[in-house]
């Protein structure tokens, strides 16, 4: 090991502390509180209760799949609202807002060694709005007319129109909702960007910071450039909507009625709507990359392999996001010569993700693994990402989507790939640092039920569900009724997924009654109870108290990944634990 | 998109430049030990903040006005006159931004009652810009391009609309700097609020520069030279 | 655990590629010249189901052989750069392999073989409808300002080329065996997708625009005509049929279907009448 720089220590003074804000009340402390953990908190709970919602909805959708036609209470009507509020709440409402409003305000200034946030009266901002643009969603459940049914794409012209559920209020309501997530998203998204580059302690590089950190830090910045073009979309459609111009609407001759509309383009919608959608996609999996890079490497007691490479994968994979959103568009009828721009784009951006997936795997390779909670997760994690990932490559390439796409072979693909895998990385990360926040350890029995059932599962909701999609089963079907090209014994597949839904969705209890449970019954964990190297292990306090770091900022000594590092004592190194050898103030002997 | 295009390869540019100073071929591993230069910039966090929140900005002007020129290639396309009025605002918007510049110049040199002076001329040229675009809108309206009356017509009420809306917060944060100017505080306090100012209305009168420019090249009247055209389609 | 979980992961690998090649559900047999598709479908399986096998066995084996125990201790190793680059080379190729086919058999579709007849689908909330060219050979313009309980396609009156076409409103499609088709896609008020399974191929109608796509019909027989893109309440339901049959049967039924200035003339009598 080669140790540079002749600064041994570098003195307090030349790094300027933070003035801190100090709550007052009750009030700023706990409700407009400043502090990113806090925030941190009430994103995650805001997130995962609007969640829950998202997840009932999915039960009613399984069960009109299985039993057609059996449940009064689903209608046609309900079943378009079902769908698309269940889209669009774990998109944008659970996923998005949980990986950067609640991992993001969490670990980012913990794990870059700040006391908080740099802007932290935007950062309450922040949640408020995105709290209130929860408010209004579900506010549009109870409009007249309901929330609206026009699938989560909100494709133009239908979603404004008669004949589309929800075309009243619901519609309306659901972009304004999309304009609030926005507005609130990017007051988040300045602080976890200008943070990362300026809030950094003394010693903390950029090649010093763990994956987490660098997985957040990239897909706050496509989300800051992506948002911008939903938040256009949504702002043309409203004026479509209720002020009647036609943006997004052609002549149209709807049950014989001439509209007044005209002039407008759908595809302009699409065009808009997917140069957001796409890095959407990575904006919820880049995250999830960064925090599934530091579990296995922590529980597996190694470096992560191939940190420079993870490094660049990342910023590859963000830059090409950017010019792929046209493979979701593959047969809206845009100039074909675009098929071979976005498949080559798309399969191109599949080299860096491959790249993750093995230096994953070979991180294990000769490791200490141990197969705590969070890293059962985080296998599970590479099982469903893996399999997502290459049913990706069907759908990227432009000719083998043509019979694949609006099937449920998509349905699958995606929940696979950006729903059960990522929120396989949400449990993991739960669970990793939940000893950190709580300053309690869970039941690790109870952890370990929740996983199996979720993972094999999930699994066995997803793999079987490809197979319909081969089949020919379109995807946002009410009811799909007798078809010559479907085998009956389709529908005992369709009933089979639906009780493994069920299931899966009824094994959550087990983990929210873990989480509460352990609050208060929980082992107390201790300051570092996994043995980790990066920073938010290294707090004075667990949970860490106001300020994060008590009087001093820790000074940063080496990368995040010194593990088993050979001839050190321990099997880990923190990144605050200057190099043994050369510390110039020993202990007084 | 192209100009999406061309604002991302900005962006893009700007990445791989801080990137190039991040060390991000080093071995991280073969460095432990103490590393004074964190790669952090030593300008203040609020400009920072504010650089990047122009940059979200300017992602949302690409794409409207790449929005406006996809829909303008598909045809049907019967765009308004451009108002002879726009010119005079583009001359007042120039003349706020200039009075913020000056401002900016003052502050730096600690002159209080020139900083005080440009404040209040950007403010009020601002507003008088203002002005000026709604009665452009009354022009128009007047004029038979109303809102709805074809997407052309729209997008100029939207994206000028968007632009207004923008200047308008702006307005907000000018009036909170002029708050301070006017309590006797000295100008070096001042001097990163105005610096912000400047920043933002100069931001804000490029986005306009830019619109008002596509808006002249595709005048219906002004637009039948061979040139034109040719740089319509490249954008 | 380790154990378990190293078990575990091989019999999903066992269990996934078992039920690939013994479950009965598989693409739909084929009744179009596409057959491409499916084989770059199948290739596609071959090369990434090689990769899922790989990585996940590779995973298992990790799982249990490097199993903590006592006084374990990982290697260090932060990188491999020989390794790391040949990895990557591999995938590229292995990218490239479904790439270079797929693009290939993308310009065949895009492609529209010469002499292919012309067809139109129309999409409206909640049904199909079709135009035949007619004796001329040619479809007649249409503007959705035409359209009219007379004329529910939005036929162009005064175009010549259009008198002769035939209007087939919310019934049946023929095509003959055998000869290429390009589907012309137009509709009058949201989105719809064209979408037969069994033909592999289907395109979006958007309203605004004329969109299209083409192939051969090889397999007689009726099929059911679906909706792909999510149209409203109705979408489930927008249901039609093509039937393909021989060039006499196909005579046959044009014989008996209605040019657009046949309908339009009823249409004047019923209107003088009133």
């Amino acid at each position: 090991m080669v140790d540079i720089g002749t600064v041994e220590v570098i003195p307090p003074a030349e790094v300027e502390d933070v003035e801190l804000y100090h709550p007052k009340s009750w009030v700023t402390k706990y409700v407009f509180c400043q502090d990113a953990k806090v925030i941190a908190i009430q994103y995650s709970i805001t997130a995962i209760s609007i969640g829950l919602v998202a997840l009932v909805l999915s039960w009613f959708i399984r069960l009109q799949l299985a039993f057609p036609g059996t449940f009064s209470f689903i209608t046609p009507s309900n079943y378009y609202q079902f769908i698309t509020m269940h889209g669009m709440i774990m998109v944008i409402y659970l996923l998005t807002a949980l990986f950067l409003g609640g991992f993001g305000n969490y670990l980012i200034p913990l794990m870059v060694g700040a006391r908080d946030m740099v802007f932290p009266y935007v950062n309450m901002l922040s949640f408020w709005v995105y709290f209130l643009a929860v408010l209004v969603l579900v506010a549009s459940f109870f409009a007249p007319g309901g929330p609206t049914g026009a699938g989560w794409t909100l494709y133009p012209p239908q979603a404004i129109l008669a004949g589309t559920p929800g075309q009243d209020w619901g519609i309306i309501l659901m972009l304004a909702s999309l304009i609030l997530f926005i507005i609130g998203f990017t007051m988040g998204g300045l602080n976890y960007v200008v943070t990362v580059l300026q809030g950094r302690t003394r010693g903390m590089t950029m090649m010093r910071l763990p994956l987490t950190v660098w997985g957040i830090f990239t897909a706050t910045i496509l989300a800051l450039l992506a948002f911008p073009a939903l938040f256009v979309a949504s702002v043309m459609m409203l004026l479509d909507r209720v002020l009647g111009t036609s943006f997004f609407m052609p002549a149209i001759v709807q049950a014989g009625e001439h509209l007044k509309y005209g002039g407008g383009s759908p595809i302009l919608f699409q065009h808009l709507f997917w140069f957001f959608g796409h890095p959407e996609v990575y904006i919820v999996a880049l995250p999830a990359f960064g925090i599934v890079s530091d579990l296995i490497s922590t529980h597996a007691r190694k470096n992560i392999f191939g940190y420079r490479m993870m490094v660049w994968a990342l910023v590859a994979i963000a830059v090409l996001s950017f010019i792929v959103w046209g493979h979701h568009m593959y047969i809206s009828g845009m100039n074909p010569p675009f098929g071979f721009f976005f498949a080559t784009s798309t399969l191109i951006i599949a080299i860096p993700t491959a790249i993750k997936v093995y230096n994953w795997v070979l991180t294990l390779w000769r490791g200490d693994i141990h197969l705590t909670v969070p890293m059962l997760f985080a296998l599970g994690f590479i099982v469903t990402f893996v399999n997502g990932g290459i049913t990706g490559l069907f759908l990227g390439n432009v000719i083998v989507d043509v019979p694949l796409s609006a099937t449920m072979f998509v349905v699958a693909h995606f929940h696979m790939v950006m729903g059960i895998a990522p929120i396989l990385v949400v449990f993991g990360g739960i669970y990793h640092w939940y000893p950190k926040i709580t300053g309690r350890m869970w039941n690790e029995r109870l952890g370990q039920f929740h996983f199996w059932v979720t993972f094999l599962g999930a699994y066995l909701i997803y793999f079987p569900m490809h197979y319909l999609g081969f089949i020919g089963v379109p995807r946002r079907y009410y009811e799909l009724g007798e078809t010559a090209f479907v085998p009956p014994s389709a529908g005992t597949l369709n009933v089979f997924i639906t009780a493994a839904a069920l299931i899966v969705g009824a094994a959550q209890m087990v983990f929210f009654f873990n989480l509460i449970w352990s609050l208060f019954k929980g082992k107390r964990a201790g300051g570092n109870p996994w043995r980790a190297t990066t920073l938010e292990w290294q707090t004075p306090q667990t949970p860490p108290g106001h300020g994060n770091w008590g009087k001093e900022l820790p000074i940063v000594y080496r990368w995040a990944y010194d593990y088993s590092v050979p001839g050190a004592e321990q099997d880990f190194l923190p990144q605050n634990q200057p190099p043994a050898k050369r510390m110039p103030v020993a202990a007084p002997s | 998109m192209n100009i999406t295009f061309i604002f991302l390869a900005v962006v893009a540019a700007i990445v791989a430049w801080w990137l190039s100073q991040q060390r991000i071929t080093a071995k991280p591993w073969l460095e432990a030990g103490s590393i004074v230069d964190t790669g952090a910039s030593s300008r203040p966090a609020a400009k920072i903040g504010l650089g990047l929140f122009l940059v979200i900005v300017g992602s949302l002007f690409a794409l409207l006005i790449s929005a406006y020129s996809m829909r303008m290639d598909m045809g049907e396309w019967r765009p308004a006159p451009v108002p002879k009025l726009l010119w005079l605002n583009t001359g007042v918007l120039i003349s706020s931004s200039g009075a913020l510049q000056w401002a900016q110049i003052a502050a730096r040199r600690g002159k209080m009652d020139g900083v005080r002076a440009g404040l209040l001329a950007g403010g009020v040229f601002a507003l008088a810009f203002l002005a000026g675009q709604l009665w452009a809108w009354r022009q128009l309206d007047a004029a038979g391009y109303y809102l709805t009356a074809n997407p052309a017509a729209a997008f100029f009420y939207l994206i000028t609309g968007v632009h207004g809306l923008h200047l308008l917060g702006g307005l907000v944060a000018l009036g909170r700097t002029m708050d301070k100017a006017w309590r006797a505080v000295t100008a070096g306090e001042l001097r990163l609020s105005v610096e912000l100012c400047a920043m933002y209305w100069h931001f804000l009168l490029l986005v306009w520069l830019i619109f008002f420019g596509l808006l002249l090249l595709t005048d219906p009247i002004v637009s039948d030279s061979g040139l034109v055209s040719l740089i319509c389609r490249i954008l | 655990m380790a154990t378990i979980l190293a078990l575990v992961l091989v019999l999903i690998v066992i269990g996934s590629v078992s039920f690939h090649l013994l479950s009965p559900w598989w693409l739909t047999p084929i009744a179009s010249n596409w057959g491409y598709i499916d084989n770059t479908v199948i290739l596609t399986f071959w090369i990434t189901g090689f990769g899922y096998i790989a990585i996940i066995l590779f995973m298992a084996f990790c799982v249990f052989r490097f199993r903590h125990r006592e006084g374990r201790r990982a290697a260090y190793q932060p990188e491999n750069n020989r390794l790391e680059w040949s990895l990557a080379i591999g995938t590229t190729v292995a990218v490239a392999a479904l790439l270079g086919p797929g693009l290939f058999v993308w310009y065949q579709f895009v492609t529209v073989p010469k002499g292919a007849d012309e067809i139109e689908v129309v999409g409206q909330q909640w049904q199909w409808s079709f135009r035949l060219p007619g004796r001329d050979g040619l479809l007649g313009t249409s503007d959705s300002r035409y359209i009219s309980s007379d004329n529910p396609l939005g036929l162009n009156p005064n175009d010549p080329n259009g008198q002769d076409d035939l209007v087939i409103v919310a019934d049946d499609l023929h095509l003959p065996l055998g000869k290429p088709v390009k589907v012309l896609l137009r509709s009058i008020d949201v989105i719809h997708d064209f979408y037969v399974p069994e033909f592999r191929a289907k395109m979006d109608l958007m309203p605004g625009l004329v969109t299209y796509f083409w192939f051969i019909p090889t397999r007689a027989g009726t099929f059911e005509v679906l909706c792909a893109a999510f149209c409203g309440v109705g979408h489930p339901e927008m249901r039609g049929s093509v039937v393909v049959e021989n060039e006499s049967a196909y005579q046959a039924w044009l014989q008996k279907q209605q040019t657009f200035a046949q309908l339009s003339a009823r249409a004047k009598k019923v209107n003088l009448r009133q």
